[in-house]
């Protein structure tokens, strides 16, 4: 009886062995927990919790005034705060039926891309380090620089810069914003090839990638895993060749679809998809219209009772503002479907059978951003 | 066949007939019976020239004497989508059937209207609190008061 039990102990048969990863984690890239029960060093499953930085942004937005909230939103998905704050502007712009300018649109959807290859650098470098490969983030760290730099000329900051306001712009561009484009551009063609000479085609790097965390095309509709994520398993779902806005209607480009849906599937995709920002940059970057930089707008915008849903595409994935107005200066309502609460649940059943080290790569793969899960 | 929003009003009027369609300027909008949701959903998503097979969010709305949950649908097949909503008029005891049967990823967005609304999903299969604590009340509730951590204007 007594060996018994001492042997069902070491083999850990008789129950799970559960292992808190987070809050505090390096690879969760941010205060979320995972309660892993393991058996041995497989998984039986995963269960997050979160709630560590919800700050409770949908409800600061209903206290708030329209210009006001455009504030918020980049405080979600840091690494695509352009694209968070424009997608609330285009949904105020839709309810008020504001005619934009033309240069408006073009430099939204500049920075747009912009912003996707900055977080998808960041992305790549996080993502290498997680796995080990130190060298990743110095390159990845590297090459950002470059946009952040960009963006820091034109608006001061580099991260969350709060430029868009309804109707447009808080001001105009630097006038060498053009110029550090097509610099950055003629360097970057040259670094990207560079990603994967160093990381795509390294051994290790493949035996962990390769058939780990497998993602089917209907479980990626199910789950509702959008962006890169839901691309690698061959589910169509980018926003910006769905329902275009800005400017993604005239330009042309890919939508980067592949079948495969493991980790490396996902990350093939994100590597494919900077090439395509590049290219979309390349064909914006001289036209840009000469105008205004913001539409004229009232001191204080009142939307008319109403409910507006706009659906755009960030680096993670589909992002939609849901705004309930009842003709106030603040909405009755705002509802931000962030990609990445609906890309967090379905790591329980990616990482179920795998190993434990396999979780940190695919967590890496869906390129989680917390503050946008929690809100 | 992708179903512009005329087609796919009649179409939706054949499934409910006491269906209500506000006006939106957007999608097509439509107020359903509680009764009849949970198998309209289910038609929603199995009839083969409607396919919603995705649920691109689900929310609620306070409107102080009654509760309004909204879905937005989408087929990634026909790429038409649809507003559904529900009116939940009992407001002590706000509960409405789950459609995480239907749509997987539904099951985490009721974790979170329940979490904020209080809202209670019936034969939800894991219904707990997702960011809050169990005994800090339902914050986006119109009439939650904080005034320890809030602004009261």
């Amino acid at each position: 009886m007594q060996e018994e039990i001492v042997k069902n102990i070491i083999l850990g048969e008789d129950e799970d062995y559960i292992i808190n990863m987070g809050p505090q984690h390096p690879s969760t890239h941010g205060v979320l927990r995972f309660e892993v029960s393991l058996q041995g060093e497989r998984i039986k499953k995963v269960v997050p919790h979160c709630g560590y930085i919800h700050r409770g942004i949908e409800k600061m937005c209903e206290r708030d005034t329209y210009a006001q909230i455009i504030h918020l939103p980049d405080r979600m998905d840091y690494l695509s705060a352009h694209i968070n704050n424009e997608a609330v502007c285009l949904c105020v712009e839709k309810a008020l039926e504001v005619d934009v300018p033309e240069r408006v649109t073009y430099i939204r959807t500049i920075l747009d891309e912009l912003n996707r290859i900055a977080s998808h650098q960041l992305w790549w470098c996080a993502m290498g380090m997680d796995m080990g490969a130190l060298t990743t983030f110095f390159y990845g760290l590297r090459d950002r620089e470059k946009i952040l730099d960009i963006f820091e000329e034109s608006f001061g900051s580099r991260l969350i810069h709060s430029f868009n306001t309804p109707g447009g712009f808080m001001h105009d561009i630097h006038p060498g914003f053009q110029k550090r484009i097509k610099e950055f551009i003629t360097y970057f063609r040259q670094k990207l090839p560079e990603y994967d000479r160093l990381l795509t085609n390294n051994v290790i790097f493949r035996e962990r990638s390769i058939d780990i965390g497998t993602l089917s095309k209907d479980d990626a509709i199910q789950y509702g895993v959008t962006g890169p994520s839901g691309r690698g398993s061959g589910f169509s779902c980018d926003v910006r060749k769905i329902e275009p806005y800005g400017v993604y209607s005239r330009v042309e480009f890919n939508e980067i679809l592949m079948t495969e849906g493991d980790v490396m599937a996902r990350y093939k995709v994100r590597i494919a998809e900077m090439y395509e920002s590049m290219r979309i940059l390349e064909q914006l970057v001289d036209n840009i219209p000469a105008g205004d930089y913001s539409a004229k707008m009232k001191a204080v915008l009142r939307l008319p009772a109403g409910e507006f849903f706009q659906r755009v595409e960030t680096a993670r994935g589909e992002l939609a503002v849901f705004i309930v107005s009842d003709g106030n200066k603040s909405p009755y309502r705002i509802k931000f479907r962030s990609p990445n609460f609906s890309n967090l649940f379905i790591i329980s059943k990616l990482a179920e059978g795998f190993k434990i080290a396999d979780l940190v790569a695919i967590s890496g793969s869906l390129d989680l951003v917390i503050p946008d899960i929690d809100r | 066949m992708r179903m512009e929003n005329n087609s796919l009003r009649q179409r939706m009027e054949t499934l409910v007939p006491d269906a209500t369609f506000p006006i939106n300027s957007q999608y097509l909008e439509l107020v359903v019976p509680d009764g009849l949701f949970h198998e309209f959903c289910l038609n929603l998503k199995t009839s083969p020239d409607l396919l919603f097979d995705y649920l691109i969010s689900l929310t609620a709305i306070d409107w102080k004497d009654h509760y309004m949950m909204v879905y937005h649908l989408t087929s990634t097949t026909f790429r038409h989508t649809v507003v559904l909503k529900v009116r939940i008029d009992n407001r002590e005891n706000p509960q409405v059937e789950t459609v995480s049967d239907i749509w997987k990823t539904a099951e985490f967005h009721e974790r979170e209207v329940f979490d904020l609304f209080g809202i209670r999903f019936l034969h939800h299969p894991d219904l707990r609190r997702l960011f809050l604590d169990d005994d800090y009340g339902f914050p986006l509730r119109k009439d939650f008061a904080d005034e320890s951590r809030m602004i009261v204007k």
